[in-house]
């Protein structure tokens, strides 16, 4: 493939990045440095967070041409995050939404039936659904039937910093969904990112390994090259898988005659 | 019993003073401190009784250094390692509790700080709880605001940016009703993007009727999870039932609440014991109902109005750092709320550490928001105030510090769908 036609594509829209960056965890300020290191097309903002009267705005400090994600933390259902989605749309965030739905305060893992109802109505309603889901392949099929825009597995618990705990299972998602595969929440590491790209993931999703890094904007450019890296090799991997198929020169049935 | 506590103000009558005397130095005039009175909804709960003997077979001195260095070494912390991480063991391990408390305060939170502000809305109260300076015996003050006080009051303070409030009262069920606190509850809403209460313990239909004002969140302090040295405390009132007390938060949550708050008094009896019973208390709450939210307090007793000699005992700020180190450890994802008891230099390093949560712009007393926000006399007298308190920081203040000490100050994290 020709690298300059290796695109992101969410719901009909192209983006050169594969990393899409969290902001929730630390200063406003520091959001236009980590987007610039970081290379990143795509911000998430959590809807509960925006509609702060006078004071800091996210939305002040988003730099142009970058896509909002608005997402529904906070919800705790399907209606619950039905209603987060239509406000941000009212806000003027656009149409993309990350459904995330917990139904659990300890670990905030979502809640993936309740996901799969509110993709339904949102993708219906004409909106770009990613919805954070843990790991299944029965329940990401059920998202794609849905309308979901991409799958977005979580790689370990949200804030964890653990990395590839659930790999198995997002490779399964990887070989089986025909959308992109965002690998949201738990990555902490450029190389778990690179990781997860080598294994075909279309993206990788960080906000915590950020930051409570030491260097902000440091730490998103390491991302950001680890994330191209394993974006090469998964795409140089191809071409292996391609070379394995051919005939050896000492082929096996290099006896048969006629 | 602490007799410092004791107070008689000349303004009693004789047969007020009288039974004052009696209830304080009689304990058979006292009603059972652990029976429901009429009304007080029973819930089945096999909480209280699971912290209850956990806190009663703590034996703090028991836990050595080895204990802590285990505690501290382990990627999920046990019971049994906060048991140790709040033992006087775990005292010269503070500097290694604090490095790891923030790492997980960070993994959670990141480097975010809640504000927000307490408003009094009503400071009459039928208990008497001797070391409380709203008690019935005290000689304070009264007020109670009406509805166009009530909303003066808080275009004050949602003038001033806040846009959080905890609606608190004096625990008077027939002089601050359920109803009044709801319709106060309802205004609020119009200028605050979150309330939470903090009142007496209702019952869940109660508590229904109050998240349907627009509560969302319940703080109830148990004041000491002791409840031996609780009814020496607490000598007459509703507040007097201890476990009705203890099962507030259950019912809050059963009534549809998203999240409660909750912590013991500390310095009104043993505090590490109180600690481990306040962290255990929430811990099983959240087993319990997985989708609330849970925080923790940690209120240290204040001096009152006419009594100065009311303090937390021997909590100081090495031994209270310490208890907020294990309990972010041991529940990592849990709110944990300072409020402006503590000074202004121990919450801007505990926010560093393991507080989430810090008040601001706070008055204890009633309907003096103007008189201390714009330094304008409004000429009508507000009611007494419920402590001193020590941090007097102004929003502005609060908001422009925590920016300075590295954090993103956050007004508002929640929306109401």
């Amino acid at each position: 493939m020709n690298k300059n036609d290796d695109k992101l594509i969410l719901g009909g829209h192209e983006f050169n990045s594969r990393f899409i960056l969290g902001s929730g965890k630390y200063s406003m300020k520091l959001i236009e440095a980590a987007v610039r290191y970081a290379g990143a097309e795509i911000i998430t903002l959590a809807v509960r967070r925006t509609n702060s009267k006078e004071n800091e705005n996210i939305l002040d400090h988003i730099p142009e041409g970058i896509t909002l994600l608005p997402n529904t933390s906070g919800a705790r259902n399907a209606d619950e995050a039905v209603r987060i989605a239509r406000l941000a749309r009212e806000l003027g965030c656009g149409d993309f939404v990350k459904i995330e739905i917990m139904r659990d305060s300890k670990y905030l893992l979502p809640d993936n039936q309740e996901t799969i109802k509110a993709t339904e109505i949102l993708a219906k309603e004409g909106f770009v659904v990613m919805p954070y889901m843990y790991p299944d392949l029965n329940a990401a099929r059920d998202l794609v039937n849905a309308g979901a825009a991409s799958v977005m597995p979580l790689a370990s618990p949200i804030g964890s910093n653990k990395g590839l705990s659930t790999k198995d299972f997002i490779q399964i998602l990887i070989d089986e969904i025909d959308l992109p595969i965002i690998v949201d929440a738990g990555i902490g590491r450029p190389s778990q990112a690179c990781e997860a790209m080598e294994m075909g993931a279309a993206a990788v999703m960080s906000n915590t390994a950020l930051a409570t890094a030491g260097d902000l904007p440091s730490m998103a450019e390491a991302f950001r090259q680890a994330i191209e890296a394993g974006r090469k090799a998964y795409l140089a991997g191809l071409g292996r898988v391609l070379t394995r198929g051919a005939s050896p020169s000492d082929s096996l049935t290099g006896f048969l005659r006629d | 019993m602490d007799n410092k506590y004791f107070v008689d103000s000349d303004k009693l009558s004789e047969a007020a003073l009288k039974k004052k005397h009696e209830l304080e130095n009689n304990p058979e005039s006292r009603t059972n401190h652990m029976e429901y009175m009429n009304g007080m909804e029973q819930i089945n709960s096999d909480i209280c009784g699971k912290v209850i003997s956990e806190m009663k077979s703590y034996d703090y001195d028991s836990y050595t250094a080895a204990d802590v260095r285990s505690a501290l070494s382990h990627e999920n912390c046990t019971v049994e390692d906060l048991k140790a991480l709040l033992s006087p063991a775990a005292e010269p391990f503070l500097e290694k509790m604090a490095e790891r408390a923030r790492l997980e305060t960070q993994k959670h939170f990141g480097n975010t700080v809640y504000l927000f502000t307490p408003l009094y809305i009503a400071n009459h109260c039928e208990n008497y709880c001797i070391y409380c300076g709203f008690n019935c015996y005290n000689d304070i003050k009264r007020m109670k605001l009406d509805m166009k006080q009530l909303e003066h009051e808080m275009q004050v303070i949602a003038d001033s940016g806040m846009e959080e409030i905890l609606i608190l009262t004096g625990e008077s069920r027939s002089k601050s009703g359920v109803e009044y606190i709801g319709e106060a509850c309802r205004l609020a809403r119009k200028y605050f993007k979150m309330v939470g209460i903090e009142i007496y313990p209702v019952n869940t239909d109660e508590y229904r009727y109050l998240h349907e004002c627009g509560v969302d969140y319940v703080t109830v302090f148990q004041e000491t999870y002791d409840s031996d040295r609780y009814e020496q405390l607490h000598l007459m009132g509703h507040k007097r039932v201890w476990p009705y007390r203890f099962e507030a938060q259950e019912r809050a949550l059963m009534a549809g609440m998203r999240g409660v708050a909750g912590s013991a008094l500390l310095g009104l009896s043993d505090f590490r014991k109180d600690a481990l019973a306040s962290a255990l208390h929430m811990y099983y709450l959240q087993r319990k109902y997985p989708h609330a939210e849970i925080s923790l307090s940690c209120p240290r007793l204040r001096p009152i109005v006419n009594n100065e000699t009311i303090n937390p005992l021997d909590v100081h700020e090495r031994q209270l750092c310490q208890l907020l180190c294990a309990y972010r450890i041991f529940m990592p994802f849990c709110g944990i709320t300072v409020s402006t008891r503590e000074s202004e230099t121990f919450r801007n390093g505990i926010v560093k550490i393991a507080a989430t949560k810090v008040s601001a712009g706070v008055s204890t007393g009633i309907g003096d928001h103007e008189s201390k926000y714009t330094g304008k006399e409004n000429g009508s007298e507000g009611g007494d105030e419920q402590f001193e308190i020590n941090d007097v920081r102004s929003l502005k203040k609060m908001y422009d510090d925590m920016s300075d000490e590295g954090l993103q100050p956050v007004l508002n994290d929640y929306l109401y769908v």
